[in-house]
């Protein structure tokens, strides 16, 4: 899209305004400053999804959109999670968090904050397998994704 | 050369070559009306509310094809606006809105008469623009009026705040803009244009089903000859009569839920639909469901991608400009040389005749009490199907599209999408600004006329000869129709209580009031009305309160499921 005032809310006023559901959303400007990058997870029936690109599409903000789904394509996004870890649960947390290739981030005597990425299904793979009652706080960006191989999403 | 923003917000107008801009004067837009003041190139129309401003700018762009220009001030004047600019983006009309904005630095600080014009416009516009910076002003208005009449055109906005219009900048007005992310396709795909003709051809009961679109691309030229060529029976939206001549036998009314028994029954049967710049809203399709038909094709032009397949699946979409596209469809049938099978279409006509026999919107003749219908038969005859009609929204509207048999499209100008009571009286003000000499008649009932009945004011200081055809129930006619049908006959807020005496209150602005009783009157109190080419005449007609629109459809249910008279 345009990176102008305003077009993030065009997006997220649309979506409200049609009752499409956002499950999540990330946006940042590119490379090229006058453009930004949204990616959004949704999700719908082929007809709404179909009804939702043409909607965007009318938006004179947006300049381009892709459905990854179209092909093969990966998904990423951020975690901060800020855990309880005390006594024989630290070096149980930080197993975790090796396992699913996690970096601590913040250490205090009583917590750890690790930063994890991968696909929105490790991140919440990670979650189910800690101990709801260490989990103090989460933090997630949205999926990011981007066509695999020599697909581009040009202007 | 150095100019204020709101010498240049004039400079961007008069190059445009606005003729009119319809407004309402306030603390943020004072810069740009003392510059107003000082230019000859457009005129100025004060109306007396901003949604007036708005309603007539919209009749001004309905009637002439032209982009209509409103101009209000920050705050209440947006908000004032914003039912106005609903009703030009239900109905795809193009218009530019500015709207003043409090001064940049006080933006967001919840200042005097401040709002969030863009946020609050935002979903009912095409777009909208915040000028922050004067050397954007000059581009940001040219990109607005490209907006607006390109594409499927809307109304866009453009707030300006008050320093920017005291700032200084050089002006040069762009001579074209482009914006990377707006592309208008305009000509259609040629193979999805010859899979349509080869289902044209092939077809044993085809249906033309024609709407706005065919009026906003002024293209009913080439659907006129279209039709008229294949002989194909062919019905007309409420956002799209005179689109296709209505006294044309190849005509079979308007259809929906206030439609013809003959154009519902035709497009329920039909085996091949062409859709031509309509868009399969609820109001004409009834019930989804009851609509699909497994043996039915459907052809769809259309200039706006999202429109097709939006609410019904068809099998030849075709995206552009539809007289571009009807173009190309002449000439493939031309070259052709092949024709539709006649005895099927003679079949299929017949058929049709058939359900025309029921004469779906009679009725009593020989009341004592005038019949809504018999008013506008009789206005039809006198006008000589020549005038321009505005309408505001209810039974009244529903029978003005039936019985006004427009002939030529931008003459019904009406709110079909948002249905907004109070836009007739405006509406038809920036009609007879666009048309001076035209015969202009404003068909409404009481409910309507009275929300923005202060613009008797300003058709009085602009001599406007609008002729206003009041059908007074003194009920809300189609709230009542709902209530009697669906709710028990509980008249919950539907009576008139306490209207003014019309006739009076017309002369308190300096019109003529006419007020009539007996059907017998009705013809020479018209006669007499329209007669007067100079006077606005206020014509107040009693008519029979427990008179219902038929056919119609209740909601949710299907086309042939009409209730009949």
């Amino acid at each position: 899209m345009e990176n102008e005032a305003g077009a993030l809310s065009r997006v997220a006023g649309l979506f409200s305004a049609r009752g499409y559901n956002i499950e999540s959303l990330t946006v940042a400007p590119t490379e090229d400053a006058t453009l930004s990058r949204m990616t959004i997870v949704t999700s719908g029936s082929d007809d709404v999804v179909e009804q939702i690109i043409k909607q965007l599409n009318k938006l004179i903000d947006v300049v381009k959109v892709l459905d990854l789904n179209d092909g093969s394509h990966i998904e990423r996004e951020l975690m901060l999670i800020k855990v309880r870890a005390t006594g024989k649960d630290r070096e149980e947390m930080k197993r975790m968090a090796d396992i699913f290739r996690g970096h601590i981030i913040d250490v205090t005597e009583k917590t750890y904050t690790i930063e994890l990425t991968g696909p929105g299904a490790k991140l919440d793979a990670f979650i189910e397998a800690l101990d709801r009652d260490s989990i103090l706080e989460t933090v997630r960006t949205g999926a990011s994704g981007i066509g695999r191989g020599e697909r581009v999403l040009k202007v | 050369m150095e100019l204020t923003g709101a010498e240049i917000v004039v400079r961007c107008l008069a190059e445009e070559g606005v003729k009119f801009v319809f407004g309402y004067p306030g603390g943020a837009v004072l810069n740009i009306y003392d510059e107003i003041f000082k230019q000859d190139k457009f005129k100025h129309v004060l109306v007396r509310h901003e949604q007036a401003a708005v309603h007539a700018a919209d009749g001004y762009a309905r009637a002439t094809g032209s982009v209509g220009v409103a101009l209000v001030t920050s705050g209440p004047g947006a908000t004032n606006a914003v039912t106005g600019i609903a009703t030009a983006y239900m109905d795809s009309i193009p218009m530019v809105i500015i709207s003043g904005q409090v001064p940049t630095p006080a933006i967001g600080q919840d200042a005097f008469q401040e709002v969030d014009a863009v946020g609050i416009t935002r979903p009912c516009v095409k777009h909208n623009f915040l000028v922050k910076d004067i050397k954007d002003l000059a581009t940001t208005i040219k990109k607005a009026f490209y907006l607006a009449a390109t594409g499927r055109p809307g109304p866009v906005l453009v707030d300006v705040p008050k320093d920017v219009t005291q700032h200084k900048f050089a002006f040069e007005y762009p001579q074209s803009v482009t914006l990377r992310s707006y592309n208008p396709v305009t000509k259609g795909h040629p193979g999805q244009i010859r899979k349509a003709v080869q289902m044209i051809l092939e077809a044993k009961r085809p249906m033309v089903y024609a709407g706005g679109g065919v009026v906003l691309a002024n293209a009913a030229p080439q659907l006129t000859q279209l039709v008229r060529q294949l002989g194909f029976p062919c019905t007309n939206t409420l956002m799209g009569l005179g689109g296709f001549p209505a006294t044309d036998p190849l005509s079979v009314g308007m259809p929906g839920m206030h439609g013809t028994y003959e154009a519902n029954m035709a497009m329920q049967h039909c085996d091949v639909l062409i859709a031509v710049g309509s868009r399969f809203d609820d109001r004409v399709i009834g019930n989804p469901a009851h609509f699909f038909s497994e043996g039915r094709r459907i052809i769809h032009i259309d200039i706006d991608p999202s429109s097709i397949s939006k609410r019904v699946k068809v099998d030849v979409p075709i995206v552009g400009d539809v007289a571009s596209v009807l173009d190309e469809m002449l000439k493939l049938l031309k070259a052709s040389r092949e024709k539709p099978e006649q005895a099927a279409l003679n079949a299929w006509w017949t058929q049709i005749e058939l359900w025309r026999a029921r004469d779906c919107l009679k009725y009593d003749r020989a009341s004592p009490i005038i019949k809504p219908q018999f008013v506008l038969e009789k206005m039809y005859e006198v006008t000589g199907g020549n005038a321009y009609v505005t309408s505001d929204v209810g039974q009244h509207q529903m029978w003005a599209a039936q019985f006004y048999k427009f002939d030529q499209p931008r003459r019904w100008i009406n709110s079909g999408g948002l249905g907004t009571m109070g836009f007739g009286l405006p509406a038809a003000m920036g009609v007879q600004f666009a048309h001076p000499d035209a015969t202009v008649a404003c068909v409404t009932g009481e409910g309507s006329i009275q929300m923005n009945i202060q613009e008797l004011s300003t058709c009085k200081q602009f001599s406007l000869p609008i002729k206003v055809i009041l059908l007074n129930n003194r009920y809300l006619g189609m709230v009542r129709q709902w209530q009697e049908f669906f709710y028990g006959e509980r008249y919950a807020e539907s009576y008139m209580e306490a209207l003014p005496d019309f006739v009076k209150l017309a002369e308190a602005y300096g019109h003529v009031g006419m007020k009539i009783e007996k059907p017998e009157d009705v013809e020479g109190a018209l006669k007499e009305a329209f007669a007067m080419k100079e006077r606005f005449v206020f014509m107040d007609f009693i008519t029979d309160q427990t008179e219902n629109v038929y056919p119609m459809i209740p909601g949710g249910k299907g086309l042939s499921e009409m209730i009949l008279v």
